[in-house]
């Protein structure tokens, strides 16, 4: 319930600054000829900042009950300790820095790198059987959207594939 | 109508196309069977590949048919190990686990395929009759109606959004048509919302939206979870005996035929889907089943597998009526299938059928083709495909999350994008544990600049707000969204009401 109304509130912040932007800031750039036409840019915005504020606000105050939760199979916050937040933060950061990695060191290199490391992260200890399903995962997806769907991927890193 | 069903087979049978089916069909089978990837994330990974094929019946028909065989593959996994893939089919793992265990795996299968191939069929032709009846009907609505239909549109989603809380739903819908509002709309040729942030010029990317909410938060779940994929607990291998009695045949006929239409017109009704149809079909089959097979349910009774199977199939089927003849999706795959159109220039809604007609009529054949694919081409392969649930889940997860960035990248070719993939997967993630449904948002996202379109012309043409009172039909319409949205908590609260009241009597 705790985690209902925070996540109410920081939608509520976020509606809030919606809302400012939609009824006080953007009309200024909006040329004169404009102005007199009966709808704005801003128009449909204000509509959905009222009615996001509102709702939040519902929420934010647990207007509406709740219902009793009688799913046990799915997950829950009652056992939040017993998942694997560590691993899971440390593949949402391996994916960050595959989206800073793509470009200076290539397709192939970050892709296997990301495909290893994930799986080690995950509990793999099958070295050549990790590094040999990665390896030819990259080559394979590469050639699949390089050559066959022929959109370009930076296939080498930067230093190797000359000015 | 001859003549579009003409065209419409011209368009499908050709070599690629049917190719298309097939592909489509495998690769859904394959991917919807691993536990944990429903058919949303594996069409929201196969969009990419789709749009960069250009042509639209080809990319409509693959995307089908990976619809198609993702549904079959999430029955597939929850007969064989009990872990449905797909909500829609939990209710077939009621019967078809227990089934299973009894060593009637491949009984149990080839009752599912059947049942769904019946199902997909008779939701196929019953589509062929509705969808141009109906699309007749929409070419009288102008903006302000479908301004007004949207509306009921999204509010029924919100509604029937399934975690109990309409105002959850709601929430989450506006915030999809508040992100809709980012980038250079098509009427004004302004950036709103952009905060100066250049990448946002062109507005959030829909591939990377529909990884961010369905694919990413599954993979996430995944890792949290251990249990939750439940690969290789001796699920394949003895996968023997496929064929059904005539007696079995002859029991679950009835069932079929009669789910058959019921999930159709369940599908059809926004917000609904598949999975209500599947629970709504194993309850009434359950209960005007005779005496003796009520005791059966749950235990391993064919028709529990039939009743669920042809409904849910029938649904998804039902589920492209209001897709194809209104352009309003009922549910977050048919969203999905609706970004994935406007990608390719194409806009459904009622003059698909008049300017488009192959394009309409080859999603129909498709749909026989698909059909026909599941039962005679993944039935005898079932117990092959099957291997693929003994996949480790240290090499399924990376795999996943490499396909979700992959999907994001190739859309955009820009690396901005794979950030915003994380940050809002995260936060779906988030909002996931708190039980805040994330197709309405998708739903929303989706339909908010044609929502925003038709209210503007709307607005203009009566120069205000007029619109709303002097046109009868959308006055109706928005008070049939209000009554929607109204309804279930009015109803709720007077449940708990008379509840209370019972407490006190006693």
């Amino acid at each position: 319930m705790a985690l209902d109304r925070w996540i109410a509130f920081f939608v509520l912040l976020v509606c809030l600054a919606y809302g400012y932007t939609a009824f006080f800031t953007m009309d200024a750039s909006l040329p004169p000829i404009m102005r007199r036409a009966a709808v704005w840019p801003s128009s449909f915005p204000k509509v959905l900042a009222v009615l996001s504020i509102l709702l939040s606000l519902a929420l934010l105050f647990g207007l509406e009950s709740s219902p009793e939760k009688n799913k046990a199979e799915d997950i829950n916050l009652a056992k939040l300790h017993e998942y694997k937040f560590g691993q899971a933060l440390i593949l949402i950061g391996l994916m960050l820095i595959y989206a800073f990695a793509l470009r200076p060191l290539g397709f192939l290199a970050s892709t296997f790198l990301f495909l290893t490391i994930g799986s080690y992260v995950l509990g793999e200890r099958r070295y050549v059987l990790m590094v040999a399903v990665s390896a030819i995962a990259a080559g394979f997806v590469w050639y699949l959207v390089d050559v066959v769907l022929g959109i370009f991927l930076v296939p080498l890193p930067a230093f190797m594939m000359g000015g | 109508m001859i003549e579009g069903l003409l065209a419409g087979l011209s368009t499908a049978f050709s070599f690629t196309n049917i190719m298309m089916v097939v592909g489509g069909c495998l690769i859904g089978t394959f991917i919807g069977m691993l536990p944990g990837l429903g058919p949303m994330s594996i069409i929201a990974i196969m969009i990419p590949i789709a749009i960069t094929i250009g042509d639209p019946s080809s990319a409509l028909i693959l995307l089908a048919g990976v619809y198609y065989g993702a549904v079959f593959g999430g029955s597939t996994s929850s007969i064989l190990i009990n872990a449905p893939g797909v909500a829609s089919t939990v209710a077939t793992s009621f019967d078809g686990y227990p089934m299973a265990r009894k060593g009637m795996a491949g009984k149990a299968l080839t009752t599912a395929a059947i049942a769904s191939f019946a199902g997909g069929t008779i939701g196929a032709l019953l589509l062929m009759v509705f969808a141009p009846a109906l699309a007749s009907v929409a070419l009288l609505f102008h903006s302000a109606e479908y301004f007004a239909l949207m509306v009921v549109g999204l509010s029924a989603i919100a509604a029937f959004a399934g975690t109990g809380q309409v105002t959850k739903a709601l929430l989450m819908t506006v915030l999809g048509l508040m992100m809709a509002t980012v980038g250079e709309g098509v009427l004004f040729n302004a950036p709103r919302f952009t905060m100066g942030i250049m990448d946002l010029q062109s507005g959030f990317g829909f591939i990377t939206l529909a990884m961010a909410m369905f694919a990413l938060p599954e993979a996430i779940y995944l890792i949290l979870d251990p249990k939750r994929s439940k690969t290789g607990d001796g699920g394949s291998g003895k996968i023997s005996n496929l064929r059904i009695s005539k007696e079995e045949a002859k029991k679950i006929a009835p069932v079929i035929g009669r789910q058959s239409i019921q999930g159709f017109f369940i599908g059809v009704l926004p917000g609904a889907g598949a999975t209500i149809a599947s629970f709504l079909g194993y309850a009434v089959e359950r209960n005007i089943a005779p005496k003796e097979e009520q005791e059966e349910f749950g235990k391993g009774a064919i028709k529990g597998i039939a009743a669920p199977e042809s409904a849910n199939n029938a649904a998804s089927t039902g589920s492209f009526v209001p897709l194809l003849t209104l352009g309003i999706p009922g549910s977050g795959t048919t969203a999905i299938l609706l970004g994935a159109l406007i990608a390719l220039n194409v806009s459904p809604g009622p003059r698909l059928m008049v300017d488009e007609p192959q394009i309409f009529w080859a999603v129909i054949i498709s749909m026989y083709l698909g059909n026909l694919v599941l039962l005679m081409l993944n039935l005898p392969l079932i117990p092959y495909i099957a291997k693929v649930l003994t996949v480790p889940r240290n090499y399924l997860i990376p795999f996943v999350l490499f396909f979700t960035l992959m999907g994001a990248y190739i859309g955009q070719n820009n690396a901005t994008e794979l950030l915003i993939l994380v940050g809002f997967g995260v936060i779906a993630t988030i909002l996931r544990f708190a039980d805040f449904p994330l197709a309405p948002l998708l739903i929303g996202f989706i339909l908010g600049p044609l929502l925003e379109n038709n209210f503007s012309r709307a607005v203009q043409l009566y120069d205000g707000m007029g619109f709303i009172w002097d046109r009868p039909v959308t006055l109706a319409l928005l008070v049939l969204a209000v009554v929607l949205v109204v309804l279930p908590s009015y109803r709720a609260r007077r449940a708990r009401a008379r509840a209370e009241g019972v407490a006190d009597g006693d």
